[in-house]
């Protein structure tokens, strides 16, 4: 579901529906920030196409954001390995975080 | 010098170990230094936390392990220690700053209106705790080292969850009371202890016995002492693993009169504690877990009753209907401000103040007893007239369900007796059976509150006046031709059970961890012999 994007300068962009029952809660913030923190790229989240963005390798901040089952989770990832980032984290909430 | 100091009993057993002083952290002070020495003093103490727990999860499995995982990634994260440091810049204490920029944090998850992210206040709670107490220099709870007697003014139930006990160790408080939550899940898991011993509790240093049967703690127990405590140790621990042994099979008294034991179900950790094949049912479910945004919701009520009875595979489940009030209230249901909550609008008495909310639950009720034998017991029931305005929204609901395409059965409908009132006309009452809650019998019948420490001694199930209340209703049960169960501690009481089978009653509903103790109590009991029980 990546809508394309340059390596460099441009951000890299998707977004993926949260099905999973708790949302973004404690554990799939958990598995998120630290699939996150494996690239060197700056990667976000937001729950609106635009924003506010927030920093995606820190669970404190993802979970302020309180994103519940049923909203949309937009992701946008800036760097070397940017494509991998979002394509990474697109699959991590596709597969419900792996908890169901 | 041996020293005898006597408390209240609130977990039996036997534990001899070094004492080791919790300090309450509302007691706790510190000297406030530079900016920089403030900055460097949390620092510190936010290592001092990480590596407290990391050490937890190495010892903890599945769940909890993962739960605490949760804390260690909010511990290691920057942005957890911003705000508090920002506040140290600008002059603050650490320890006001920290709790500060905590309370913040703390009041966006309570804000939340998903249950999930609430409930995760309290990990982060967990979480200034454990900072602060380094910051206090207090230690953390996750260092007590296991074996120990844990000497405290009181506990909090997260404490003692972060304690391993599998290796013994027992608990002397200075306040606390037999009925607190933490004395519950002491008695479940087996460790001994004693509560109310008074100032004397700042003195428990060096070696110490708690024997929780007796209510006393020893400093200093002379060799004899600990030799004869050991060896009762022994005798009760080797009691219980013949128990535990014997779970599965009947409870049959001497004499042969069969006993019934049944479960008591509040969450799905006690679906853990035994297996189902235990117990002859769930006598007593609670659905108190029904905050405020699951009232009203139908599926999800739906689906927790459905494992509740796959758990009980066959075994007859008895559902309650909310209780809430008293000292369960829920935001935006129960009154706010009555004077005296015990003696307020609970139980029944809400449920037909919001009868929309009450048909809600009767609706998941009657969908699941398609699975199995599930029973619905309603709580607080005073009047008659009670039993029948509950009886028109059960036809109701099972009304409307007959026209609608999902499926459904018609359980049994019968009354929790706890209303001293209800107990003496309990005849009057045409339900399909009677539960006898016996903690608010009691506490009504005696005048005694549950959670006074200084009356706890009135509120005694073996006063004359309550066992003849609950033969009364055993005598109501049979005349009718229904079934009469006891759901309240006294029922996992060994000391009451004896009093409780004479006075007619054959089924018992007790907390899971108890179950093959009071099974173990009646197979000891003669009810043929003359005096017994007495």
């Amino acid at each position: 579901m990546a809508d394309g994007g340059e390596i460099g300068m441009q951000d890299v962009k998707a977004h993926a529906l949260l099905t999973n029952e708790v949302g973004l809660h404690a554990r799939p913030s958990v598995k998120l920030t630290q699939l996150a923190k494996r690239f060197e790229s700056t990667v976000e989240i937001a729950i609106a196409a635009d924003g506010p963005w927030t920093d995606a390798k820190s669970p404190v901040k993802i979970m302020r954001v309180k994103a519940a089952k049923g909203e949309t989770l937009f992701m946008r990832a800036n760097g070397p390995d940017a494509e991998e980032a979002v394509r990474a984290l697109v699959e991590l909430v596709n597969r419900k975080f792996d908890e169901e | 010098m041996e020293q005898r100091i006597v408390g209240r009993a609130a977990s039996d057993g036997l534990a001899i170990g070094p004492a080791v002083i919790l300090r309450a952290l509302e007691a706790a002070s510190r000297a406030k230094g530079s900016i920089a020495e403030e900055h460097a003093a949390l620092a510190a103490a936010v290592v001092r936390a990480r590596q407290a727990v990391a050490e937890l999860i190495e010892r903890l499995e599945g769940d909890a392990a993962e739960l605490i995982g949760f804390q260690m990634a909010l511990l290691e994260d920057d942005a957890l220690t911003e705000a508090a440091y920002a506040r140290i810049e600008r002059g603050a204490a650490a320890d006001l700053a920290w709790r500060a920029a905590m309370a913040e944090e703390i009041a966006g998850y309570e804000s939340a209106d998903d249950e999930y992210f609430r409930a995760r206040a309290a990990d982060l709670a967990d979480i200034r705790d454990r900072v602060l107490r380094h910051l206090f220099g207090l230690g953390d709870d996750g260092e007590l080292p296991s074996g120990a007697i844990i000497v405290a003014r009181d506990l909090a139930p997260s404490t003692f969850l972060g304690v391993d006990w599998s290796k013994g160790g027992g608990i002397a408080l200075g306040e606390g009371s037999p009925t607190s939550h933490v004395a519950m899940l002491a008695r479940g898991r087996g460790v001994p202890m004693v509560v109310g011993l008074g100032q004397a509790w700042e003195r428990l240093t060096g070696q110490v016995l708690v024997d929780g049967g007796r209510a006393v703690v020893v400093v200093d127990p002379s060799p004899e002492l600990l030799l004869s405590a050991r060896a009762e140790g022994d005798e009760l621990m080797h009691r219980k693993a013949n128990a535990i042994a014997r779970q599965c099979e009947p409870a049959l008294t001497r004499d042969g009169t069969a006993v019934a034991v049944l479960v008591n179900i509040s969450g799905p950790a006690d679906m853990t504690t035994v297996p189902a094949r235990a117990c002859d049912g769930v006598g007593l479910a609670r659905t108190e877990f029904l905050t405020a945004n699951l009232l009203r919701d139908e599926e999800a009520q739906y689906r927790a009753y459905a494992e509740l009875v796959r758990w009980a595979d066959g075994r007859p489940v008895t559902i309650r209907t909310l209780d809430a009030g008293g000292d369960k209230p829920i935001p935006g249901y129960t009154l706010d401000g009555e004077s005296n909550p015990f003696l307020g609008l609970r139980g029944l008495r809400l449920s037909l103040r919001h009868p929309d909310i009450f048909r809600v639950q009767l609706r998941a009720l009657a969908r699941a007893a398609v699975l199995g034998p599930l029973k619905v017991m309603l709580p607080m029931v005073t009047n008659v007239a009670e039993l029948d305005a509950a009886r028109g929204h059960w036809r109701a609901v099972l009304d409307e369900l007959a026209g609608g395409n999902v499926a459904f059965a018609e359980p049994a409908f019968g009354i929790m007796v706890e209303v001293p009132a209800a107990a003496l006309a309990a005849q009057h009452f045409a339900a399909d059976f009677f539960s006898i809650g016996t903690n608010d019998l009691t506490q009504y019948a005696t005048a005694a509150s549950r959670d006074g420490a200084e009356v706890a001694d009135y509120a005694d199930v073996l006063h004359p006046g309550v066992l003849a209340m609950i033969a009364h209703v055993v005598g109501a049960g049979r005349a009718r031709g229904v079934d009469v169960s006891i759901c309240g501690d006294a029922a996992g009481d060994v000391r009451a059970i004896p009093a409780l089978l004479k006075a007619g009653v054959r089924a018992l509903s007790v907390s899971p961890g108890l179950l093959p103790q009071v099974k173990a109590a009646i197979r000891e009991l003669d009810l043929a012999r003359r005096g017994e029980g007495a």
